[in-house]
């Protein structure tokens, strides 16, 4: 399979690793082996006939996939639009993380590693770390931020089930990029045993193409059910951009498209303005962090500026390098969704469809309520957007529950009169 | 003092270089200033000076914590400059150490330029390997400075050798497959990387880090490393410390205990 890439341009990253100027290796030389070792068997599996086949099979088998294509009759409605959500929340452990830990955990397993590390700020890359390695026997150590560890004890209990040990992380804020850089510091002594499961489209070369390869298949899905449910490609497709995993998964089939319109959403927090955000493309600048050039959170002298999102999973202070390249070559727009917009869109889509997304997922549809006015005026007619709803709501009960009003502080239901 | 200077007399005495780190800044910048003097003062042979940044992935808890401290008492990179020449002018080369995203941003050029002013000999740069130094290369030839890689007991023997055609002044070995930190046991790893470094450059200094603590253990890496760096155990002793003057006097301690170690060391 060749991939797809931006008519014009070479399939990226290039062979040092980098998508014009962003990505690329920036850590420590004690790593660099490690990389290399990586590189070498993630293109050997690639072209491994057993390895393609092993890895679609659980993703088949196991994760359930390929996802639904679902065509949203009362929000399409309700939007003047066509709505396809790409139902990755359907996935087992609810979220398009599946694809990615699956892929790696495999390849820990070719190059004769037991032993995984991972990062988690909410725990869901933690969880689903957790889960391919019980399904696979690997040793499975998560590191989460002493702060998270406590606004999400239920994924840190998830965690132990399924046999992971969990390691709160104390140092600096607390939070989702304290955890990489413990995980970066464990895997710097323990390369030769361990294998980084890095949870999403970042961090140095390869990780950002071989995470955008494991989860490419929702894209690859996408466009083809879309192709034969509505017999042509989508106007736009709109997804969240934390790490921008599940957007890179369902952009990069789309990428040779070029009348397809890709969105991404990033986490506006606040309001962009405020200061208080996530969005690293729109809010950021270029720079270097956790092994990559990429747009990041950044003060006037490059130390890293906290993020701040209602999403757990979207609240960090960079973005995959690739976000970065389809950004700057314009092929990708990245736009803020503020707290108050992506929950607005979190009701709706319960209220319309039966269905709680993730707080990240909401992100995404507040993104494209925002844009179907202007594409229908572009158009002249009603756009075919599709979204994806990259992960389920249930761990944000806690979190909606209260911005609702529905729980109080105690996570007590408050009393309907009350409401 | 030059840094190859120092290099050449310490070869002379048959004996390595101590060289002490510290972050600047560190509880503040007069306070960082006076240990780094103290340093000098105590023995050792050159200062790094390390600027804090909030993502030290290379650096174990006991660096991080001191870090930390600075940025939060507003520490900046210019002050760094400024901490760099005051200690310059105590009389030992010193050397910066920083993370490269601070350079990136201050940018490359006018970070380097400010560097040599302020007197300083050159970087270590632990996050930013040869291949993707194009401007640290081209602005440390244009001001002059040393350029400092890391080397792993991991790195294979053609990176090892382009890892050194590109380092200038002396080359830093990772003695542990790991972070920095003071440890009970020198690494046993160490020895052979430097043995594989002096057959594929046998003039430039190493720099053997992570993990020594005290002057027994500076005298062990000494025996076959030309400068033994010592960061945890330094910082330690000002983090530890009740106050101030008992940090500083804790500092000579360990300072003239290791310069004693350095001593010791017959070759």
């Amino acid at each position: 399979m060749t991939a797809p890439t931006l008519p014009g341009y070479p399939a990226l990253p290039d062979i040092s690793g980098h998508f014009g100027r962003f990505g690329g290796r920036f850590v420590p030389e004690a790593l660099i082996g490690a990389l290399d070792e990586l590189d070498a068997a993630y293109r050997s599996a690639k072209q491994d006939p057993a390895f393609q086949e092993e890895f679609g099979g659980l993703l088949r088998d196991y994760a359930g996939t390929p996802s639904l294509l679902y065509s949203a009759r009362r929000l399409s409605e309700k939007l003047g639009a066509r709505i396809l959500l790409k139902r990755e929340d359907l996935n087992h452990t609810g979220a398009h993380k599946v694809r990615n830990v699956l892929g790696q955990a495999l390849l820990a397993k070719r190059m004769g590693k037991k032993r995984v590390i991972a990062e988690t700020g909410a725990g869901q890359h933690g969880v689903a770390s957790a889960t391919a390695a019980a399904l696979l026997d690997l040793e499975c150590v998560v590191y989460m931020g002493e702060v998270d560890t406590e606004r999400q004890a239920l994924n840190v209990a998830r965690m132990r089930m399924l046999g992971a040990t969990v390691v709160p992380v104390t140092n600096g804020s607390r939070t989702l990029k304290d955890a990489l850089n413990e995980a970066l510091r464990d895997w710097v002594a323990s390369v030769q045993t361990t294998h980084y499961l890095l949870g999403t489209a970042a961090g140095p070369a390869p990780f950002p193409e071989i995470v955008r390869d494991f989860v490419g298949g929702i894209g690859i899905e996408a466009r083809a059910q879309c192709l034969s449910q509505t017999g042509a490609l989508p106007d736009a497709v709109a997804a969240c951009v934390g790490g921008g995993s599940n957007a890179i998964g369902i952009f990069h089939a789309f990428v040779p498209d070029t009348d397809v319109r890709l969105y991404g959403f990033e986490a506006g927090g606040d309001g962009v303005e405020t200061g208080r955000h996530a969005a690293s493309i729109t809010g950021g600048s270029a720079g270097v962090l956790h092994g990559a050039r990429t747009y990041i959170l950044q003060d006037e002298d490059g130390q890293t500026v906290e993020s701040h999102s209602i999403s757990a999973g979207l609240d960090y202070p960079g973005v995959g390098p690739e976000h970065s390249w389809l950004h700057d070559t314009g092929r990708a727009s990245y736009t803020p969704v503020t707290d108050r917009e992506a929950m607005d869109a979190f009701q709706l889509l319960c209220r319309t469809e039966g269905i709680i997304p993730a707080i990240e997922s909401a992100h995404a549809l507040a993104g494209a309520v925002k844009i179907i006015p202007v594409l229908r005026d572009e158009l002249g007619r009603e756009p075919v957007v599709l979204v994806n709803l990259s992960g389920r709501g249930d761990k944000d009960v806690h979190t909606a529950g209260a911005y609702f009003g529905i729980l109080d502080q105690n996570e007590t239901i408050v009393p309907e009169e009350n409401l | 003092m030059s840094l190859s200077g120092a290099f050449e007399k310490a070869r002379a005495e048959g004996r390595p270089l101590i060289v002490g780190c510290m972050p600047a800044g560190f509880p503040t910048v007069d306070d960082s200033i006076a240990s780094m003097v103290a340093m000098v003062e105590s023995g050792i042979d050159v200062i790094e000076v390390e600027l804090p940044y909030s993502d030290p992935v290379m650096d174990g808890p006991v660096i991080q914590k001191a870090s930390d401290i600075a940025l939060a008492h507003g520490v900046r990179t210019r002050d760094t400059f400024r901490i760099i020449e005051a200690v310059a002018k105590a009389g030992a080369p010193v050397v910066l150490m920083t993370y490269w995203n601070p350079v990136e941003r201050y940018g490359v050029d006018a970070f380097a330029r400010d560097l040599s002013a302020a007197g300083a000999t050159g970087m270590i740069t632990p996050d930013l390997i040869p291949d993707e130094a194009d401007e640290w290369l081209a602005a440390s030839d244009a001001y002059r400075l040393d350029r400092t890689f890391l080397v792993s007991p991991s790195s294979t023997d053609a990176r090892l050798a382009m890892t050194l055609t590109h380092c200038r002044g002396w080359v830093y070995a990772t003695a542990l497959m790991g972070v920095t930190g003071a440890r009970e046991a020198v690494s046993s790893e160490a020895p052979e990387l430097v043995t594989r470094i002096r057959a594929a450059d046998a003039d430039i200094p190493v720099g053997v880090g992570l993990g020594v603590r005290d002057g027994v253990q500076a005298a062990e890496v000494g025996a076959y490393a030309d400068a033994v760096i010592v960061g945890s155990a330094l910082i330690r002793r000002v983090l530890e410390a009740p106050d101030r003057a008992a940090g500083l006097a804790s500092l000579r301690d360990l300072g003239a205990d290791l310069a004693k170690g350095a001593r010791s060391v017959t070759r």
